[in-house]
């Protein structure tokens, strides 16, 4: 093993490779085979570093300099001055990462990750995820090592428990007490689920878990295996997830290989092995119910509960069901203590979480952060605030099973409680942020239109009842609301809240109810003034040009599609509402600012 | 895989190819490697401390380069710095120099004085 004095990590998660980190990490070895320097820089392509916007993103130590933004062509650059002279090439330097008197900052002080606090993304973004001996150099499989041949099975229960963590996926039911109910049933098979059917839209945290440190995952599943007794397991990930399905098969392999997973691990009598399936991307399958039915190759359905899957899951077995972020807290705390893991959050959520921040939002992309941090921290100490200088809305947490909270909540402690006190919900961690420009209305109906689609059709209130509020938004949309539609809104989502089969249904009416909580007044102006304060619903716009400002150059008559601009030469013009489609292109091609919508 | 002496040889042999990523405090070698330092010679010295602390499985210890810092004509400049210590200056370092600077100055903590900035000015 050579000793290098200089590490370039290139980012591969999926969003910097979607911008084209593969062709920089291409260039980065060519550069430096060219330059001689094979044996004393390493590239390693790494997981995500969370910082997406910023992507694609390199970091090259010891220096710890953090490049965003870099193209192909910028790598020679990072050879030829970086790498050969030493001089950090500051101009392709993160913004921010510079101090007042013109030194580097590490990358710790960086106002992105300053408040964050990465447990589960511990080695994304620092370990090379296709390499298992890089794993094993951070401790990995050392905790695995510990429950086998230094803890009884209840201890290791006893641990998790003890630890507090809570169900990363959504619901947030406690982890130890999970794995108790399976470890009572006795049965001479049971197995050991992993969800990863990451499903809420803007949600990424799994997928980057997989990409960036597959290993954890499948080191905590195995130790989740001894504690209740089971020696199988089954990944089932979203087939979307090529880059993560890829480097879980890898770490398999390499698992298997060192006798890690398969038989008698590290000489005990205990036996484990993981099986991949692949999900087809139905939301519902990330129920737990669905996702066995989904393994089983039944279709993906939920059933009621009880009896739960602890008892009988997956083929009639006892089962346990985690997240993938779930996992990824496991060996740690097993290595740890449960007292380290319970030091940190607050007194009912323990640990951190990582959040996938989204939507208005200058800094996109992957934060982790102790449970308690305030949502102004997180969204403006680490993401940065809304961009162009915009006014912050609302914040929607939990996908389409959470709320959207507004301006007044932004000091609410982020925690499971606290967030289902004020009306959404943690979720899997998704957070879309919106500025003045969003219309609530229109987000409730973005997010329906999501969950009617996705819903299984097993039951009837999420089947029909949710259709139904679907059209009445639609309707309201459309400036075709009624007086009483409000009111009839509410009737439905409690009824479908109570009576919904799973998951989905008992949680799809969130986004209207929440929305109607705390901009019931954008409802209202858009039914009984069928007006869209935020300008966005299409049917309620009307287009007008200001003859004071209008100078007649007939751009806008030129453009328009429909021919509802009329006017001569030099005077001003008019549109005619009847005509007009309501497709914007008049006030793009207007140079003088004339043409309002409202 | 059988035993915890297995997994721990793996984990020392990669250790030192990650160590760089790894937050710690161990010595800094610091190489100036601007164009007056790489002129002078600095890329086989530092080349030759990169290979003394492998040889010596020195496991705190990293070897950076840094640019220019101004005095070019005593080139080339080696900073240590031994963790809670102050900064040591090597001038005009040559790579039949680095073995002793190594086993003096990093392994017992007692810097070469002859080949330091201090002993050039006199």
């Amino acid at each position: 093993m050579n000793l290098y004095r200089s590490t370039v990590l290139v980012c591969g998660g999926t969003g910097c490779t979607s911008s084209g980190s593969h062709n920089i990490l291409e260039r980065f070895e060519t550069l430096i085979q060219e330059n001689g320097l094979e044996n004393e820089v390493m590239v390693v392509r790494t997981g995500c570093f969370g910082l997406c916007e910023a992507g694609p993103v390199v970091l090259v130590y010891p220096e710890g300099s953090f490049y965003s933004h870099v193209k192909v062509e910028d790598v020679d650059e990072i050879v030829s001055e970086h790498l050969i002279k030493g001089r950090i090439v500051t101009r392709l330097l993160q913004k921010g990462s510079i101090d007042e008197s013109g030194a580097v900052k590490a990358l710790d002080d960086v106002d992105f990750y300053q408040k964050q606090r990465r447990l589960a993304l511990r080695n994304c973004g620092v370990i090379d995820p296709e390499n298992i001996d890089e794993y094993i150099a951070f401790d990995g499989y050392k905790a695995l090592y510990k429950v086998l041949n230094e803890m009884t099975r209840e201890e290791v229960i006893d641990t998790i428990k003890k630890s507090g963590l809570r169900g990363r996926g959504g619901a947030g039911f406690p982890t130890g007490m999970k794995w108790q109910f399976a470890y009572n049933y006795d049965n001479d098979k049971k197995y050991v689920c992993c969800n990863a059917d990451e499903g809420d839209p803007g949600a990424f945290m799994d997928r980057s878990v997989l990409e960036g440190d597959p290993h954890v995952v499948l080191e905590a599943m195995a130790i989740a295996a001894y504690a209740i007794g089971s020696d199988e397991g089954y990944i089932y990930v979203r087939a979307e997830y090529p880059i993560a399905v890829k480097r879980l098969q890898i770490a398999i392999e390499q698992a298997r290989a060192y006798g890690l997973l398969g038989e008698g691990i590290f000489g005990t009598n205990f036996n484990f092995n993981v099986h991949i399936r692949l999900g087809a991307g139905a939301f519902v399958c990330g129920e737990e119910t669905a996702l066995m039915a989904s393994i089983e190759g039944l279709r993906g359905e939920p059933r009621p509960r009880p009896p739960f899957p602890a008892e009988k899951g997956l083929f009639q077995k006892p089962t346990i069901l985690n997240n993938v972020e779930t996992y990824a807290n496991v060996p740690q705390i097993i290595l740890n203590g449960w007292e380290w893991f319970s030091s940190i959050g607050t007194e009912r959520s323990k640990g951190t979480k990582v959040f996938a921040l989204g939507g208005k939002i200058n800094n996109t992309g992957l934060v982790e952060v102790p449970m308690g941090t305030t949502l102004r921290e997180i969204i403006y100490d680490i993401g940065g605030g809304c961009p162009n200088g915009k006014k912050f809305k609302a914040v929607q947490t939990g996908g389409p099973s959470g709320g959207c909270l507004p301006a007044n909540l932004l000091d609410t402690p982020v925690d499971y409680d606290n967030l289902i006190a004020a009306g959404s919900m943690m979720g899997s961690g998704g957070m879309i942020v919106m500025d003045e420009d969003n219309c609530m209305v229109d987000i409730a109906r973005f997010f329906l239109d999501f969950t009617v689609d996705e819903s299984c059709g097993k039951c009837t209130p999420c089947r029909i009842g949710m259709r139904r509020m679907l059209e009445i938004l639609n309707r309201i949309c459309e400036g075709k609301g009624k007086d009483g539609d409000i009111e009839k809104l509410e009737t439905l989502a409690q009824n479908i809240k109570n009576t919904a089969l799973c998951g989905l249904g008992q949680t799809a009416p969130n986004p209207v109810l929440s929305t109607l909580r705390f901009f019931r007044d954008e409802y209202e102006a858009h039914i009984y003034e069928k007006r869209c304060p935020a300008g966005v619903c299409h049917k309620l716009l009307s287009y007008t040009i200001d003859p004071a400002k209008c100078k007649g150059c007939t751009a806008c008559a030129r453009v328009c599609p429909a021919g509802a601009i009329s006017g001569s030469v030099k005077e001003p013009h008019v549109i005619d509402k009847e005509k007009c489609l309501k497709c914007g292109a008049c006030i793009e091609k207007c140079k003088f600012g004339a043409i309002s919508k409202k | 895989m059988k035993t915890l002496a297995e997994l721990e040889a793996i984990r020392q042999k990669t250790l030192d190819s990650v160590n760089l990523r790894r937050e710690h405090e161990g010595t800094r070698v610091v190489v100036g490697m601007a164009t007056c330092g790489i002129a002078a010679g600095a890329r086989p010295v530092m080349l030759a401390f990169v290979e003394e602390v492998k040889k010596r499985n020195l496991s705190n210890v990293t070897v950076a380069q840094t640019g220019c810092i101004g005095m070019c004509r005593l080139e080339p400049m080696v900073e240590i710095t031994l963790p809670g210590q102050e900064k040591v200056t090597y001038v005009k370092v040559n790579p039949s120099m680095v073995p002793r600077i190594v086993t003096e100055h990093i392994v017992n903590g007692k810097p070469v004085t002859e080949y330091t900035i201090g002993a050039q000015d006199q």
